[in-house]
């Protein structure tokens, strides 16, 4: 199912916000206003059909690279090209490139318009996209709740009449109403509860089979990324510090950061853990960026070249689907 | 000591409301050891977080306990005055909310609220408050508490937030913790320092913590004990290592089938059919029937209790057997991978 042309490819993104303007004095002395760098300088490819994972602590930006895919953002800098051609992102681009990539969100209860019933919902889409028009709308409509399996019953609800797992299915059947090729999920399991995520995580792969969906899913949870992606990346503060096949991601980490990560995880398997926790200290600022290597003040590892140079994502010598952002990602440091 | 250090006997407690009386807790019955660690495992409104509000007394407005006694070292807590009830809330049972944001008073000093309960409660002056409060600031891992002392709460991230409500928590010396979802709204990494901070205070002081979560891997690594709630009832209760390896209620059992297994990777997750009943009108019998794989006739009436297995394992299932039979046809968890218990920390070993 998977192909070898990349159907998206974002180049070198930057999602810089400004926080809080100086005071008028400050203003005067010449201090210009703090930049929260959300994300900063990502270079990402997704494969036609490919399955991809981002994960990372909240704050690291991945929701708001997902944002930026869709356009819900306008980028400080950087491109984004689907099947090769750079999208105009931001205000005033073009009805169909939104169409190309949809999102569905974390929040089922905030995302769906409450005053809209189900079948509303999904016309709305279909109506401003001219996809289908006038007696065939109908049909689409029981077509759409069929995929997501959803009774024709609820397409008259509205949803605060609708369980969570239901709503979650109305957003998912709401951005396959315009037929995207590219789906993100944003946390699309997080919010609902245990017996309920294993349904749409089954949907999402089941769609994904029957539709050939490209699919980009952001998750913190590790285990429902290892579930669903051949790909994961790993996000800290702003930038992917590792790129790598799900499975040797999870079995062989680079990253000093993932290698913590993956170890704080906490295992249905009683008892198996060290006493001492897999990292200390709290994430840095994502205003105040120390210099170097963004991950040195928690890094167990980090030596002098840490603190001076900030390392690039380099693929390794062998493994060339992988990639990390660390100076000893592919040779252990002198002396260690 | 004779009695019993927690025992929550047969306790029901209804809510009126328009549509109807809600029972959000019916018939619950658990005991806690001195120095136990339990975990109360559900999904969202299965009555966990109602049963420890229920213990604490502080049920939301309009709720009222109908029968039942929480018996806490041998005190029916029910009985208590409010202010009676205040001096054991503050002085011998610590609580840890899931959201230190709206827990903590935003207007006032983290050091200051840590320091409260002890002047409060064990009567400490005004500067001997300060000095246990940053005694307790180290004791949690708080770095640099003579600054941190003055800090207000949205001065703090979300790790060190919960770091004061857990000193809040310890400041009385409790006997008992109740902590409900202390972690869900952390990141995994300051999860991690969390969860350990936790079982290493419950090693060194010894006293007995409640897990009200929904995350049954938290439930694996803190607890001794697991108790599994469903619709307002207990169906399945017993030492972790056997309830998440053998479990005997459908429900435990598809739940953790259906969780995605860090090191374990499946096609196809099993996903448990349906939603949970509306405790106006639950499902009459057991209450899990509509949803269950192993339904027979004989489960659409007649009561539930918990039936006593080996092992200090109960489940509620009359059908168990069946349950039992597919963990063996398909483990949940491999034997080989469960380490010998002398690999885990002493709060959740036996006696």
């Amino acid at each position: 199912m998977t192909t070898d042309a990349p159907l998206l490819e974002v180049r070198d993104l930057k999602m810089h916000f400004p926080v809080q303007r100086p005071g008028f004095v400050s203003r005067l002395r010449g201090h210009t206003s703090d930049v929260l760098k959300a994300v900063d300088g990502v270079n990402l490819t997704i494969r036609r059909g490919e399955a991809l994972g981002l994960v990372g602590e909240s704050g690291c930006g991945k929701s708001t690279l997902g944002r930026c895919i869709v356009g819900l953002y306008q980028p400080t800098d950087g491109q984004v090209l689907f099947d090769g051609a750079p999208v105009r992102l931001g205000h005033g681009n073009d009805a169909t490139t939104i169409r190309r990539a949809q999102i569905i969100f974390q929040d089922p209860y905030s995302s769906l318009n409450p005053r809209m019933t189900v079948r509303q919902t999904l016309m709305e889409a279909m109506r401003v996209h001219h996809i289908v028009s006038g007696d065939a709308l109908d049909a689409r409509c029981s077509e759409l709740l069929d995929l997501v399996r959803l009774g024709q019953r609820v397409s008259h609800a509205y949803p605060r009449q609708l369980s969570g797992g239901q709503r979650q299915r109305v957003s998912i059947a709401r951005a396959l109403a315009v037929e995207p090729e590219l789906l993100i999920a944003d946390e699309p399991v997080s919010s609902l509860d245990v017996s309920v995520q294993a349904t749409v995580l089954n949907l999402l792969a089941e769609l994904r089979e029957e539709l050939g969906l490209t699919l980009l899913l952001i998750a913190h949870n590790m285990a429902v990324v290892r579930h669903v992606c051949e790909r994961t990346m790993v996000m800290y503060l702003g930038r992917i510090i590792e790129s790598a096949p799900t499975d040797e991601l999870f079995t062989d980490p680079r990253h000093p950061y993932t290698r913590a990560l993956l170890a704080s995880v906490p295992r249905l398997i009683p008892g198996r853990r060290s006493p001492a926790p897999a990292l200390t200290g709290d994430p840095p600022s994502p205003i105040r960026l120390p210099p170097g290597c963004r991950f040195n003040p928690r890094c167990p590892m980090a030596k002098d070249v840490c603190f001076q140079t900030e390392p690039d994502l380099e693929p390794g010598q062998p493994q060339v689907d992988r990639a990390v952002a660390c100076h000893f990602g592919w040779t252990e440091p002198e002396g260690a | 000591m004779d009695e019993t250090f927690l025992s929550v006997r047969d306790l029901h407690v209804e809510i009126p409301t328009r549509r109807g009386v809600v029972h959000p807790i019916d018939g619950v019955s658990f005991d806690l050891g001195e120095g136990e660690t339990l975990g109360l495992v559900g999904e969202s409104g299965c009555g966990k977080s109602m049963t420890l509000r229920a213990i604490l007394g502080l049920l939301p407005r309009g709720a009222r306990v109908t029968t039942g006694e929480i018996l806490f070292r041998g005190r029916d807590l029910l009985s208590l005055s409010k202010s009676e009830l205040r001096d054991v809330r503050g002085r011998s049972i610590g609580i840890i909310f899931q959201e230190p944001m709206t827990a903590l008073n935003p207007v006032m000093p983290v050091g200051d609220q840590i320091a409260e309960g002890p002047v409060a409660h064990l009567g400490y002056p005004r500067q001997g408050g300060r000095e246990r409060a940053l005694d307790l600031m180290r004791q949690v891992g708080i770095p640099d508490p003579d600054r941190r002392f003055a800090a207000f709460p949205h001065e703090l991230s979300g790790g060190m937030r919960q770091r004061v409500m857990i000193a809040i928590a310890l400041s009385c010396e409790p006997d008992l913790i109740l902590c409900d979802e202390p972690t869900t709204a952390l990141d995994v990494t300051i999860q991690d320092q969390i969860l350990k901070l936790l079982l290493q205070l419950q090693d060194s002081t010894g006293m007995g913590v409640i897990y009200v979560t929904h995350d049954l891997a938290v439930v694996a690594q803190m607890c001794r004990r697991v108790a599994v709630m469903y619709a307002a009832q207990i169906v399945e209760t017993g030492p972790v290592e056997s309830v998440f390896v053998e479990p005997t209620h459908p429900y435990t059992l598809g739940l953790l089938r259906a969780v995605p297994h860090f090191d374990k990777v499946k096609d196809v997750l099993d996903s448990i059919p349906g939603i949970p009943p509306e405790l106006i009108d639950p499902p009459s019998g057991c209450r899990f029937r509509p949803r269950c794989r192993f339904a027979e006739e004989d489960c659409a009436a007649g009561a539930f209790p918990l039936i006593p297995l080996a092992g200090d394992h109960a489940t509620a299932c009359r059908h168990w057997t069946s349950c039992r039979d597919s963990v063996l046809a398909d483990p949940v968890i491999a034997q080989n991978a469960i380490p010998s218990l002398d690999g885990l920390p002493s709060a959740r070993r036996g006696e």
